[in-house]
């Protein structure tokens, strides 16, 4: 039976990572807390608005409203990757070898790990930023689409087009796809490996009764879980046209919540569902068979994060109310 | 997706004018003064803001379409991103305040907050208020048809820079404002110098508020030839806070009363035009199909639309607001004793064909 290790915290949690098996948990107001023998606190920004997680440096990335990009080490010790006074850190995201893209207004920047700075001009607002798996890539959501820019070179981006506001934006892993999600009730997919033009290239995945605002690829990237709906949403990825054509899973339907936050685990093919009541539900894709991690709380779920093992998941809420869930009791 | 918190809405204040009209001037007085109201701003750029407060908020206008096939369902983008960053740090202030740029059309503004369900969880439009330059108001309605729109879309219309004309030319300005927007509150000011309890907290889209504070409303024959001294501000029959909608100054009865509008207007370079409608009792399997059926069609040539409705057999007004394709209504309060059940209806826009609006909204009447 899973235990749930709670901590409360003040106010909106927009993130939670484990850094070398450690949880942090940052709030909107800039503090990052995180348990390591006992509730450790850093004052980090004042306001904070992103937050990605480098995999590869096992750090986290923070952009913040006092304009500042930080990076935070496993012993919780800061440091300023890049500022900007004034300006709204809306997205950060972390690259290979230690690159860091973020972005205010209509302009990305890639810093490079020896201080080279990169920038790359939109003619709407960046509304979201991601690295693809391979090379040195950045996909910028914006509006009427995405635009993908090689970062070590100047030329021209390439240019999704699919009208209507992109605010987030991700590559599958094996990176031959991009989905984004949309101001509208939907997700949007290209192939990249698709002729240009082909009618094969565009992904429609609409139905959601909610903006989507979480989505989590499944461990080796064949299914794309999405919030949104009152179940998880899950889009099959393993064919070569990604979902065309295909119905998703449902999982952990409920009749009187809306999903929130999904996240996949790292190893198994199950998914973490966040409801906007607080409860959290593991749910497998081979069968839908569900197991519940967390009883309804003080406010949705706005964040999970698995460990390393897959033993552990992370939560925070818009309330405040956190925790870790372990499975093994 | 909301949040499961009980935390009432937060109001949100626009404020739009030409550049120059005093905008900033405004935006000055309401940060320094001693109101004991925190408020976040959202600015277009920083500029002038004389006043240190750290919850001043950049945002560069960002117009989305939505794909719904409809050319004025537009809402800002920049809003929608903000005013979540923003409320997710709730306590830090107690109401927004959008300042737009000169050129900005202020209906997507609006409707962000009612189209974007996330923006319309957590706050609610309290009201539109623009700002004219008395001095440079012609030339601006000549050049520009956002001057127009700004003043037709407003609940509150500051006239600025009112030291700077003759009060003959005052009277003229405010003949035109009045002329574009009939319902709208009219204020004369210098140097944007205001009781703020004029401005903020209005209620001007809420429904239950909207229309007990609106002086033209009614009767805006009445008032049409209405001539205020220099003292006096237009505020006879406004009332602070109240809820309990026990003064109904504009409702004894007015028999004489006609339909009438102010469209086509007589005044130069005005293209919006007002038309009020009056009906007696209505019936509801009429009247909705026939609301639906005009919002759709001239959605896009309705800027704002308010109106009392009296249902045959219901004991309680009715009461519908809309911009553009957007409509809202909702049950207000018991009708009164001896209270006139008539049904009223303001449209304010462009090219909206009067004759048929009158007779549709007659064929809406129950039939004796």
């Amino acid at each position: 039976m899973p235990t749930v290790a709670p901590l409360d915290l003040e106010g909106h949690v927009v993130g939670v990572a484990f850094l070398k098996d450690i949880p942090f948990f940052a709030g909107a107001a800039g503090t990052i807390h995180r348990l390591d023998q006992g509730h450790k606190t850093t004052d980090l920004h004042d306001g904070l608005l992103s937050l990605a997680y480098d995999e590869a440096t096992d750090t986290l990335l923070t952009g913040g409203e006092d304009g500042k990009v930080m990076r935070v080490a496993p012993d919780g010790t800061t440091s300023l990757v890049a500022e900007t006074p004034r300006k709204w850190i809306s997205q950060v995201a972390a690259g290979p070898q230690k690159a860091v893209a973020y972005a205010y207004g209509k302009t990305s920047y890639v810093r490079l790990a020896d201080g080279t700075m990169k920038e790359f001009s939109e003619e709407r607002t960046v509304e979201g930023i991601a690295f693809a798996p391979k090379g040195l890539r950045i996909a910028v959501a914006r509006y009427n689409g995405v635009s993908l820019h090689w970062v070590g070179m100047a030329g021209q981006p390439i240019d999704l087009e699919w009208k209507g506001a992109h605010t987030g934006v991700t590559f599958s892993p094996d990176g031959r796809f991009v989905v984004t999600t949309m101001q509208e009730n939907a997700l949007h997919g290209w192939k990249l490996d698709a002729k240009a033009g082909a009618e094969a290239r565009h992904m429609r995945m609409t139905g959601y009764p909610a903006k989507v605002k979480s989505l989590s690829w499944s461990a080796k990237g064949k299914w794309l879980a999405s919030a949104g709906a009152p179940a998880a949403i899950v889009w099959p990825f393993q064919g070569k046209d990604g979902p065309m054509g295909k119905a998703p899973l449902e999982l952990g339907t409920r009749g009187n919540t809306m999903v929130t936050t999904v996240a996949c685990h790292p190893a198994e093919d199950i998914v973490a569902i966040g409801y906007e009541d607080g409860m959290i539900l593991a749910a497998r894709l081979a069968d839908s068979k569900e197991v519940l991690l967390r009883r309804p709380g003080k406010g949705a779920i706005t964040a999970m994060a698995w460990n390393r093992t897959g033993r552990q998941l992370a939560f925070g809420s818009a309330a405040g109310d956190c925790g870790v869930v372990d499975l093994a009791g | 997706m909301t949040e499961t918190t009980t935390q009432k809405p937060i109001p949100v204040t626009v404020l739009t004018g030409y550049l120059g009209a005093g905008k900033t001037t405004l935006l000055n007085r309401i940060l320094s003064e001693n109101h004991g109201r925190k408020y976040a701003v959202i600015v277009n750029e920083f500029g002038e803001i004389g006043i240190d407060n750290d919850l001043i908020v950049e945002s560069d206008e960002e117009i989305y379409e939505m794909n719904n096939g409809c050319v004025c369902c537009t809402v800002r983008g920049d809003l929608i991103r903000v005013v979540e960053g923003l409320m997710r740090r709730p306590g830090r202030f107690d109401a927004i305040i959008v300042e737009t740029t000169g050129l900005a059309d202020p209906v997507p503004v609006a409707q962000t907050f009612f189209m974007d369900d996330d923006v319309r969880a957590k706050t609610e439009l309290d009201a539109v208020v623009a700002l004219v330059d008395a001095k440079h108001l012609p030339l601006r309605l000549k050049d520009s048809r956002e001057a127009e729109d700004q003043i037709a879309f407003a609940d509150v219309v500051l006239l600025n820079k009112t030291d700077l004309v003759t009060p003959e030319e005052l009277e003229r300005i405010e003949a035109t404002v009045r002329v574009i927007n009939p319902s709208a509150r009219i204020y004369r000011t210098q140097r944007s110098d205001i009781d703020l309890g004029k401005v903020l907290d209005q209620g001007a889209f809420n429904l239950d508020r909207a229309l007990e504070n609106d002086p033209h409303f009614l009767d805006q024959d009445e008032h049409d030839d209405h001539v205020c001294g220099p003292d006096c501000d237009h505020d006879h029959h406004h009332h602070h806070h109240h809820h309990d909608h026990d003064h109904h100054h504009h409702d004894h009865g007015h028999d004489h009363h006609h339909h009438h509008d102010h469209a086509p207007s007589p005044i130069h370079d005005v293209t919006v035009q007002s038309i009020s409608l009056r009906g007696g009792e209505m019936n509801p399997e009429r009247f909705f199909p026939w609301i639906q059926k005009i919002t759709q069609t001239e959605g896009p040539n309705i800027l704002r639309l308010k109106g009392i409705i009296a249902f045959a057999g219901d004991a309680e007004r009715y009461v519908v607001q809309g911009v553009h394709m957007i409509i809202e209504g909702d049950h207000q309060r018991p009708w009164k004793d001896g209270e006139k059940r008539e049904s009223r209806l303001v449209f304010i826009g462009r090219d909206l064909d009067r004759e048929k609006l009158e007779r549709t909204f007659k064929a809406c009447e129950v039939q004796a």
